[in-house]
C-alpha cells in the first residue's frame, strides 16, 4: 500500500537504496581518509610544485592535513607565502 | 604453470565459500585441473559445501608442517575427476600457518594445477594475510548491503597494499524485485562505489541452499539461475566475453506466462 502511494506521488526520496548509497559514500570517504604517509607526502610535493609557479612559499612551515567531521572530509592546507610572484605584497593563504 | 586466485570479501557470510566451490567445480567441468584450498583454519567449511567432508585425512596445516606430502592431503572429487580439495585444519588456529608457508604451498600447487582457488577467511588479520600471500589474482565477493560493500572497500585497499591491484568483483545475492522497487542497490551503484571491474552478478537463489544441503555445487545444475551465473563467471575467468545475465527475464513458468500476456 505504501508502495502504491509512493508511486502515485512519485516520491523518490523514500527509496532506501538512495539512503544506503549516501550513507556508504560518507562512510567510505571517512574510511579512505586513512591514507598512508607516502600518499600524503606525494600530495604535498605535488601541491608545492603547482603553487610554486604562482607564489614563493615556505615549504618548511607548510602544513597539510585531512580533517574529518560528521558529514564531510576537508583537505586543510596552511601554506605560508613568502612572496607573490610579480612583486605582490606578502600574504598568508589559508585554503 | 597455473595461477592462484584468492576469493575474499572482508565480511563473513557473503558467499565466499559457495563462490569458491562453484567456480572450482565450474572450471573442473570444463576439464581444467583445479585445486581449491580452504584457508579458513579453525572454521573448516569448504569440505561440507563440496560434500567431501567424509574423505579428509590430512589438511593444510599437516602439509605446511611437513606431516604429510601435498598429494596425500589433496582429496580428489570423484564426480569431477580434475577437481581437488585441500581442506583446512579444524582444531588449529590461524597462526598455525605463516604467509611464507602459504607462498611455498601455492608455488607447489601451481606446478600441478591450472587453477588454484583459495577460500579466504573473513576478517583482515592473519587468516587474510595467509590467504593472499601466494595469490596472483583476487576476486572480491560482496552483497548489495552497506556493511558488505564497506568491508569490500577496505579489503580492496588491503589487496592493493599486497600488490593485488586488479581485483575483480562478484556481486552476490541480488534480488531483482527489490532493485526494481529502489530498495536494493543495483550493480551500477556498487561498481560505482568500489571502482573495480565486475566479473559476475549472482542472483539470490534458493537453489543455493538446496545444493549446499546436498553438497553438490549449483554450477553443475542446468536450471539454477545462480548456477548459470557461476558458469558465466568461469567463462570470464578464462578470458571469454560473456554478457551478464538479464535478471529481469522472468524465469519460472508463471513468470513467462505473465510476460506473454502482458504484451
Amino acid at each position: 500500500m505504501l508502495d502504491l502511494f509512493r508511486k502515485l506521488f512519485g516520491d523518490k526520496s523514500a527509496s532506501s537504496k538512495e539512503v544506503a548509497k549516501e550513507r556508504l559514500r560518507l562512510v567510505l570517504v571517512h574510511d579512505r581518509v586513512n591514507v598512508t604517509p607516502e600518499h600524503m607526502e606525494a600530495l604535498r610535493n605535488d601541491l608545492i610544485r603547482v603553487i610554486s609557479s604562482y607564489l614563493e612559499i615556505n615549504e618548511e612551515e607548510m602544513e597539510i592535513s585531512l580533517e574529518k567531521n560528521d558529514s564531510s572530509v576537508a583537505l586543510v592546507a596552511n601554506i605560508p607565502v613568502n612572496k607573490v610572484k610579480r612583486g605582490e605584497p606578502q600574504a598568508r593563504v589559508r585554503c | 604453470m597455473g595461477e592462484v586466485i584468492v576469493i575474499t570479501s572482508g565480511k563473513g557470510g557473503v558467499g565466499k565459500t559457495t563462490t569458491t566451490a562453484n567456480i572450482g567445480t565450474g572450471l573442473a567441468l570444463l576439464g581444467k585441473n583445479v585445486a581449491i584450498v580452504d584457508a579458513d583454519i579453525g572454521l573448516r567449511n569448504l569440505d561440507v559445501v563440496m560434500g567431501l567432508e567424509n574423505r579428509i585425512v590430512y589438511d593444510l596445516v599437516d602439509v605446511a608442517e611437513g606431516n604429510c606430502r601435498l598429494k596425500q592431503a589433496l582429496i580428489r572429487d570423484k564426480r569431477y575427476p580434475t577437481l581437488h580439495l585441500l581442506p583446512a585444519a579444524q582444531t588449529r588456529d590461524k597462526n598455525a600457518v605463516s604467509p611464507e608457508q602459504m607462498k611455498v604451498l601455492c608455488e607447489e600447487l601451481k606446478q600441478e594445477f591450472d587453477f588454484v582457488l583459495i577460500d579466504c577467511p573473513a576478517g583482515i588479520e592473519q587468516g587474510f594475510k595467509n590467504a593472499v600471500a601466494g595469490a596472483d589474482r583476487a576476486i572480491v565477493v560482496t552483497t548489495p548491503e552497506v556493511s558488505a560493500v564497506r568491508d569490500a572497500d577496505r579489503i580492496i585497499g588491503l589487496l592493493y597494499a599486497e600488490g593485488l591491484t586488479a581485483p575483480k568483483l562478484i556481486v552476490n545475492r541480488i534480488r531483482q524485485h527489490m532493485v526494481k522497487k529502489g530498495d536494493m542497490m543495483n550493480i551500477d551503484d556498487i561498481v560505482d562505489i568500489l571502482a573495480i571491474d565486475l566479473i559476475g552478478i549472482v542472483p539470490d537463489d534458493e537453489y543455493i541452499v538446496v545444493s549446499t544441503n546436498r553438497g553438490e555445487p549449483a554450477v553443475a545444475s542446468a536450471d539454477s539461475q545462480a548456477g548459470k551465473a557461476y558458469q558465466n563467471i568461469v567463462q570470464r575467468l578464462m578470458g571469454a566475453e560473456v554478457p551478464f545475465l538479464n535478471l529481469d527475464e522472468p524465469q519460472n513458468f508463471w513468470g513467462r506466462m505473465k510476460k506473454i500476456f502482458a504484451r
